[in-house]
């Protein structure tokens, strides 16, 4: 996959719930090895964008495309096969399992599932695989701690872990700043900054200051429409964008 | 797996490398209780009895405690095998081999039926879709009179010999053959439990039981493996009814009842959900206070009732999961 080309494609997206239109009409491109940002106020169509892109329910009308292959409608866990990684909005770990069983297990979905008679041990590179991912998001030292007794910060982290376990063309991360102090943020920042030159990444995110400073292109989504796209500096510029985001903490 | 946060007091010194070395080689430790247990119990009939709702009871647990997904439907799986084993006995004259084996497959066959209805659901209503299915083959298994026996049961289930290589011809009709037939079957199903928990299938299940979502989001197939852990549950449930059937020389179209599915919640939560042994300590406590307490009353399920309450309100872990618990701090 060439830096610059359409990693991730959707066309004419839109999601009703019953009567409710949460998205409607969204064409946007998510270009190989860049960081995009997805922003908007809350009630904007965000969370439904997001949930789209990563197949947690198909879309009323449209399509998406991942490496020029039309994927609209097939289920989640094929979405996570052909190399599509999610972070969650509300963090979800697998709680009573190690730090490191978590990545493990997440990794071995690529390679094992159903195989219920050799032993889990004998799968080559795994572990290896689930002790690089936590020193690369510093948790380390937690790898033999159950999982949800990790603080809310280290939970966040062990989920950029768990979603890069299965090596995915393409990361998605749902506000995954949400509910984490200003040191931590800082940090994961420069994380999804590093992840961007290696892959593709999406980041949905309520704070527009956050992602400017590290996204190369923006979205930015206001009443369930596509209402801007472009460099972060030629968002800021955006008459519109100013409008939808004055008054508000932006 | 590792275990919950036990208390600190309660501090037994030397016996923790027990503990550590039971949980270790669980298959070992399983196999030196099922020799000891003829030794242990007043009666060989009660040993075998313990062995089979043991197993029925590790069958379930596979889909309960370690699958996260609570079956009122399990005696469909145990009536499957039981019937297997009975009409090769009863209608075939087949050898012991031939009648035990027939019996897991019986069992997994059921269990796929009813579980590719079943894993479209989830909590509550994955209970109540299999204990809906499981009447259906409770009726089935009334009606079929003459397969089954219908209300009277499937007689004549009369294992008389069980010859094995070498020209050596045990008597199916000792007791202690039987213990050792069933003992012998049992410990060979544990041990393929205890493969499939180490397995990477068992690991996917334990992600689906701490959380479906992210499990569906790392790329498991959440109803494929439900379905196969459903399968795998109806397999060892399916052989414990067979042996069951052998033990008792009846099938009782009861061992379909949904009281019989009840049964396996009750042993798994009595000895310890999260612990590999508690089911079958959950058996043997089980069928050990019903001998004691039927020979004084007829009341025997007020005092099975009271004594399973106590344990949920007391004992979360069940008596080999708190035992465990105790031993390790």
């Amino acid at each position: 996959m060439t830096a610059g080309g359409a990693a991730l494609r959707a066309e004419g997206l839109g999601k009703s719930f019953g009567g409710f239109r949460a998205l409607s009409g969204v064409s946007a491109e998510f270009r190989a090895g860049l960081l995009t940002s997805v922003i908007g106020p809350n009630g904007a169509g965000k969370s439904t964008f997001f949930n789209l892109l990563t197949g947690a329910f198909p879309p009323s009308e449209g399509r998406i495309l991942f490496g020029g292959r039309d994927i609209t409608g097939l289920p989640q866990h094929r979405f996570a096969r052909l190399g599509i990684a999610k972070s969650f909005q509300i963090t979800a770990v697998f709680p009573r399992l190690s730090v490191a069983e978590n990545v493990r297990v997440a990794a071995q979905a690529l390679v094992s599932r159903l195989d219920f008679w050799s032993h889990r041990a004998r799968l080559r590179g795994l572990e290896e695989r689930s002790a690089a991912l936590l020193a690369r998001v510093g948790l380390s030292h937690r790898a033999r701690r159950a999982a949800g007794e990790l603080a809310h910060g280290e939970q966040r982290a062990l989920e950029v872990a768990m979603a890069l376990a299965a090596d995915p063309a393409l990361l998605l991360l749902d506000e995954p700043t949400a509910g984490m102090s200003p040191e931590e943020t800082r940090g994961f920042m420069d994380l999804a900054r590093a992840l961007a030159g290696e892959r593709t990444v999406v980041l949905v995110e309520h704070k527009m200051k956050l992602v400017m400073g590290i996204s190369d292109r923006v979205l930015v989504l206001h009443h369930g429409e596509l209402l801007a796209e472009g460099t972060p500096a030629e968002i800021r510029a955006d008459e519109r964008v100013r409008r939808v985001y004055l008054g508000q903490r932006a | 797996m590792s275990g919950t946060a036990a208390p600190t007091r309660a501090r037994l010194p030397g016996l923790a490398p027990l503990a550590e070395w039971g949980m270790r080689h669980r298959v070992f430790g399983t196999w030196l209780a099922l020799a000891a247990l003829p030794l242990l119990l007043p009666s060989t009939a009660l040993a075998t009895s313990v062995v089979a709702y043991g197993l029925y009871a590790l069958g379930f647990n596979l889909l309960f405690g370690w699958g996260g997904l609570l079956s009122f439907g399990h005696a469909a799986l145990l009536g499957g095998g039981a019937y297997a084993t009975g009409i090769a006995i009863a209608h075939y004259g087949a050898p012991w081999w031939a009648a035990i084996g027939v019996a897991p497959v019986a069992g997994a066959g059921v269990a796929f039926l009813m579980g590719v209805l079943a894993v479209r659901t989830r909590g509550i209503y994955f209970a109540m879709v299999t204990l809906a299915l499981s009447q259906c083959a409770y009726h089935v298994a009334y009606q079929a009179v003459g397969w089954t026996g219908g209300e009277n049961g499937l007689r004549g289930v009369n294992l008389r010999e069980v010859a094995l290589p070498f020209g050596m011809v045990l008597d199916g009709l000792d007791p202690r053959v039987r213990y050792g037939l069933v003992a012998v079957a049992a410990g060979l199903a544990v041990a393929a439990v205890s493969r499939v928990l180490d397995s990477p299938f068992g690991a996917a299940l334990a992600a689906l039981r701490e959380n479906e979502a992210r499990a569906r989001a790392c790329g498991y197939d959440v109803r494929a493996v439900r379905l196969l852990a459903f399968v795998l549950s109806g397999a060892v449930c399916g052989l414990a009814g067979g042996l069951l059937a052998i033990h008792l020389s009846v099938v009782p179209v009861e061992t379909m009842h949904y009281a019989t599915s009840g049964l396996a919640v009750m042993l798994a939560i009595l000895g310890g959900m999260h612990s590999f042994f508690g089911p079958f300590a959950g058996a043997a406590a089980f069928l050990l206070l019903e001998s004691a307490v039927a020979r004084w009353t007829e009341h025997w399920p007020l005092v099975a009732g009271t004594v399973f309450m106590l344990c949920v309100l007391f004992f979360r872990e069940g008596i080999w999961g708190t035992l465990v618990g105790w031993l390790r701090r």
